[in-house]
């Protein structure tokens, strides 16, 4: 669905589900420091430090994305980047559709700093920025608690300063972090996370330690944008070998724009390899692929096209996790998906409304 | 655990059969002087992936350990607990000794030229069912190419034997040389689970556990494949023929669904491109069948099989020594049809190898 214009939307009255949108961007990456939307709400210690020498993440892609701002042609606002005015996404986006809900994703560059300080402050900003501008504006919106996922404190001082607010409904993590999310380092931040109630939303993106495959540098931004999976798929098997979820029962992890066509083939696998090397990681208690149904949420975006519209559906009895997929557009990029296009392979209509709105109404506490 | 050896009743190729050896002491008939010495004073014990580790259940099935050596050292054994029983008409040795993580390129070479010659000497000659693959030291392509001048014509060797955990990335043109010398020589290429290449195996840095690591190695073939399209290497070398091995299979029909999407897309930025990429899996691309990757329900694996939307990309293999089976009946998927299963356990390896 590259590119899709808008048009208006073929809905019919009587066909009509509830919308929960799972991942609308207000934030995306870096543009430049004097113009960032957030820039305002930066603690004022660091004024100086963001407009000079700000800037020094892992370069991970130098692969350019398809499109500026990897958005839509139509989704350029009258000012500002795509994504980061309110009033003209309620219109092309909430009110188009009438949706019920919208979860913002700011994909900041918070998480991605070398300067660990310094990312505790693009997030501590970005979150002030998102309160002020967006969640008292707009009752519709909820939104991801951005947090400097690669230092536990800075993390969990951020959540206990507005993980209490009730707009905030997740925490926002990119996929490609230093460390498997499943090591000790990222603990102290799932403990606060299960008190505060708020599951892991972990998002496409992000620059890790290495390149973006095992075997080395990607080329094209096809490999790029399509090698993401693997991330996720690395961050499933760290959660899941590493006891995680025997140690914090309670941890919720929602997978956002990752796909989810490799996790049956995944959790086959997991099963199979631990049913022979169980030895190496006696603290699990259960079938990996029993984890990963309790305890992983899935975005649909981008929804998997099968070669065979009937494999879809074969997809979802195989994978059994009816309850844990949840839509979402990906609004203003180009890949975006629409909620009268994405679910087309799916013929059962109460599954239809469970991904279009109820499992994210449940999940996130929505009326 | 029991094992059992027995195979099916019907012949077979098996695509992946582990030689290996005790030691470097091993390759010394086949190495200069210079070389020996080196490695006597400086107690180099040779490439060290510790993708096997040596204890591990997986790394060899209960009894395939022989009196002198590792799992896969001994022919005899072979012969007795694979090649007889399983009725093997042709067996493809996947020999994994990683000169590629030898940082010292021309020992790399050396060591793989003695690992070939060892090959031809310990093992084609001693049983006309064994094919073999060629070590190559893949780091350095212009090398690699030269070893497979040097053994390629032979008739034995039916493919080059790389690890999946590679520096850099196989559709990559810097491997032009090596894949001009594979096609010349009518070769294919075997893409193989394992390798030591220093970077981390995931996208993610390194994972704790090597359960893990195992889990994501499969990640590492799905990029594989990826930049093996989109980089142009099958543009340049329309015949080349790759085979993953051990990379288990049941990712592929998602992961070709994941290309399929991305090229539409994103087709501008690899023009080369000029078909969907699951096209170019079916006609390029192979599969060993071991590990199955199987979930308790049958019928589940048999709709995955389905929907790789081909017959022809499944070859049979045992991966023996490793363990993934316990006896024929967990072998292969059960309820295929036996036009199927025929191609799966002959006619896909025949065709693709030209045997």
């Amino acid at each position: 669905m590259a590119m899709t214009m808008l048009e208006e939307p073929e809905i019919k009255k009587k066909e009509k589900l509830s919308i929960i949108d799972c991942d609308i961007h207000n934030v995306d990456g870096y543009q430049s420091p004097a113009t960032e939307v957030w820039v305002d709400y930066m603690p004022s210690v660091w004024e100086d430090y963001h407009l000079s020498i700000a800037g020094r993440r892992r370069a991970g892609s130098n692969c350019p994305r398809a499109v500026p701002f990897a958005a839509r042609n139509d989704a350029f606002p009258p000012e500002g980047p795509p994504g980061s005015h309110l009033g003209f996404m309620q219109e092309q986006l909430l009110d188009t559709w009438e949706m019920d809900y919208g979860i913002l994703n700011p994909l900041s560059p918070a998480g991605g700093q070398q300067n660990l300080e310094y990312g505790a402050a693009i997030a501590q900003a970005v979150n002030e920025w998102q309160i002020a501008e967006w969640l008292e504006k707009d009752e519709r919106l909820r939104a991801s608690l951005t947090v400097a996922y690669e230092d536990a404190d800075l993390a969990v001082a951020e959540i206990e300063r507005l993980g209490d607010h009730p707009g905030f409904v997740q925490l926002m993590f990119m996929a490609r972090t230093m460390e498997p999310l499943g090591r000790r380092k990222y603990w102290k931040i799932y403990e606060s996370a299960v008190d505060y109630d708020l599951p892991i939303g972990i998002h496409f993106g992000g620059t890790g330690i290495g390149p973006i495959t095992g075997a080395g540098k990607a080329a094209h931004y096809i490999q790029d944008h399509g090698g993401m999976p693997m991330a996720f798929q690395a961050q499933v098997t760290s959660y899941v070998y590493e006891g995680v979820f025997e140690r914090f029962p309670g941890l919720k992890i929602v997978l956002i724009e990752g796909g989810f066509g490799w996790v049956v083939p995944l959790m086959w696998r997991m099963d199979s390899w631990y049913r022979k090397l169980k030895m190496e990681v006696p603290y699990l208690k259960r079938l990996p692929s029993e984890y990963i149904r309790d305890h992983f949420y899935l975005t649909t975006q981008p929804i998997e096209e099968p070669s065979d519209p009937a494999y879809f559906e074969q997809m979802l009895a195989h994978m059994d996790m009816d309850d844990k997929l949840m839509f979402a557009t990906d609004y203003p990029h180009w890949d975006f998906d629409s909620p009268d296009q994405a679910l087309r392979y799916v013929s059962n209509r109460d599954v239809k409304k469970q991904i279009m709105a109820e499992n994210a109404r449940e999940l996130y506490d929505l009326d | 655990m029991t094992t059992n050896f027995t195979g099916l009743g019907r012949p077979v190729v098996d695509c992946d059969i582990h030689n290996a050896f005790a030691s470097l002491e091993t390759l010394v008939p086949y190495l200069e002087d210079h070389w020996i010495a080196y490695i006597r004073e400086s107690h180099f014990r040779g490439p060290g992936a510790n993708d096997y580790p040596g204890g591990a259940p997986t790394s060899a099935r209960q009894g395939t350990r022989p009196a002198n050596g590792p799992p896969g050292s001994d022919l005899s054994l072979i012969q007795k607990q694979v090649l007889d029983p399983w009725d093997v008409e042709v067996g493809i040795l996947a020999c994994g000794y990683w000169v590629q993580s030898v940082h010292n390129e021309d020992l790399a070479a050396s060591l793989a030229t003695a690992v070939n010659q060892w090959q031809i000497d310990h093992w084609l000659e001693k049983d006309a069912r064994l094919r073999a693959s060629l070590v190559v030291p893949s780091q350095n392509p212009i090398l690699a190419a030269r070893e497979i001048e040097r053994f390629g014509d032979h008739p034995g060797f039916v493919q080059v034997i790389l690890p999946v955990r590679s520096y850099s990335l196989y559709g990559k043109s810097e491997y032009n040389p090596m894949y001009a010398a594979a096609v010349k020589h009518d070769l294919a290429i075997g893409i193989h689970f394992g390798g030591a290449s220093s970077l981390p195996p995931t996208p993610v840095g390194w994972p704790s556990t090597y359960i893990e690591e195992c889990a994501d190695m499969a990640q590492i073939f799905q990029a594989q494949v990826l930049s093996l399209i989109s980089e142009g290497a099958f543009a340049r070398f329309p015949e080349l023929r790759v085979v993953l091995i051990e990379s288990g299979f049941v990712w592929m029909p998602a992961w070709m669904w994941r290309m399929d999407k991305e090229w539409k897309g994103l087709r501008r930025d690899t023009p080369w491109v000029v078909r969907p990429p699951s096209d170019y899996v079916r006609e390029h691309i192979r599969m060993t069948l071991q590990p199955m990757d199987a979930p308790i329900n049958s019928e589940h694996l048999l709709q995955m099989i389905g929907q790789l939307d081909s017959d022809e990309i499944l070859m049979f293999s045992t991966d023996y020594p490793h363990w993934h089976f316990d006896g024929p009946d967990d072998a292969i998927p059960k309820g295929l049809s036996d036009s199927l299963l025929e191609k799966i356990l002959r006619e896909n390896a025949r065709a693709f190898y030209k045997l």
